[in-house]
């Protein structure tokens, strides 16, 4: 069996209000020397069957068609064997 | 003319579009429910606001693979009017009826007040009867209305015409003050390339009658009877 272990972030270009409230709090805590904060989203999926290559090419498919919106978002993964 | 108001589990303006259709546009409205497959028999789609399928991974995202939205998607491709209010409009632009993302409010409140709009473009079946100059007045309620697209596609949809609300003063001023949520350009609502696809964050159907505080979402109604009437 196969996880895909998926990062999704907003993409650069567009505005975290998330990651800027975040990015306050943790200066209002004393952290002066953080920067730029950004909140994104984790996904683990498991996939059964198939290899490597099948399990990452069917992640990127689901990235595309529903787990992120890829007009503001930007999705990274990794897919490691794993014991079922 | 026959409308026809979708329903999503965790809709929740469903019955307010209807109440506002059937009772002060006096139109015949029925209920679709999201298993339907066909639209077929109607003249214009609403998807009405709420929090469909719980917002879960982002607003409208899971809705618009409900069977519905098949039909919906060849309804407007023919032409047909499809009309996105508030959680709607998730549901439009994630289905690609329409350009750009909505995403969470700058400073993260969620907003519930009424706002100003003015009509950028009054030739579209959604706008036809607005008066020209005319602000309206017109609420808001949600979290994630952060209206976003590129630059190319927003320089894109403003020649063509595309931008069609944008949130204002009272006296019709784009500001940024009056801007509730952070939305670029202060958009409201746009619509497709070809005009019959409409989305919007504000709710006219909850400003349809005096006692709302406000009557001015009746007009863009008024705009779709006036449009399809204009048709026959």
């Amino acid at each position: 069996m196969w996880k895909a272990r998926i990062e999704i972030m907003l993409k650069k270009s567009v505005l975290d209000p998330q990651g800027q409230a975040v990015e306050g709090a943790l200066h209002s805590l004393g952290y002066d020397n953080v920067r730029s904060v950004r909140v994104g989203k984790y996904l683990e999926v498991d996939i059964d069957g198939g290899d490597k290559e099948a399990a990452g090419a069917q992640v990127r498919e689901m990235c595309e068609r529903l787990l992120a919106n890829t007009v503001i978002e930007d999705y990274t993964f990794t897919v490691t064997e794993v014991q079922r | 003319m026959k409308f026809g108001v979708v329903v999503f589990p965790g809709s929740n303006c469903d019955l307010d579009a209807y109440h506002a259709i059937r009772d002060v546009l006096r139109h015949p409205v029925e209920y679709i429910w999201h298993q339907e497959e066909s639209v077929a028999g109607f003249d214009c789609i609403v998807l009405p606001g709420g929090f469909s399928y719980g917002d879960y991974l982002r607003s409208g995202a899971i809705a618009r693979f409900s069977p519905v939205m098949k039909s919906v998607v060849e309804f407007a491709a023919s032409g047909g009017l499809v009309f996105g209010i508030c959680n709607g409009f998730q549901v439009l632009v994630e289905v690609g009826l329409l350009p750009g993302a909505l995403y969470r409010n700058t400073g993260l409140q969620f907003r519930c007040q009424f706002t100003n709009l003015v009509v950028e473009n009054r030739n579209t079946p959604f706008t036809i009867a607005v008066e020209p100059g005319r602000v309206l007045k017109i609420p808001i309620a949600h979290g994630e209305g952060n209206y976003y697209a590129d630059a190319q596609t927003l320089r894109a949809m403003e020649q063509n015409g595309q931008i069609v609300f944008r949130y204002a003063t009272a006296g019709g001023e784009v500001t940024k003050d009056a801007n509730p949520n952070g939305s670029l350009y202060n958009i409201a609502g746009v619509c497709n390339e070809n005009k019959n696809v409409l989305g919007m964050m504000p709710h006219p159907e909850r400003s349809v009658e005096r006692i709302l505080g406000s009557q001015d979402g009746l007009v863009i109604f008024e705009s779709l009877v006036r449009y399809r009437e204009g048709l026959r």
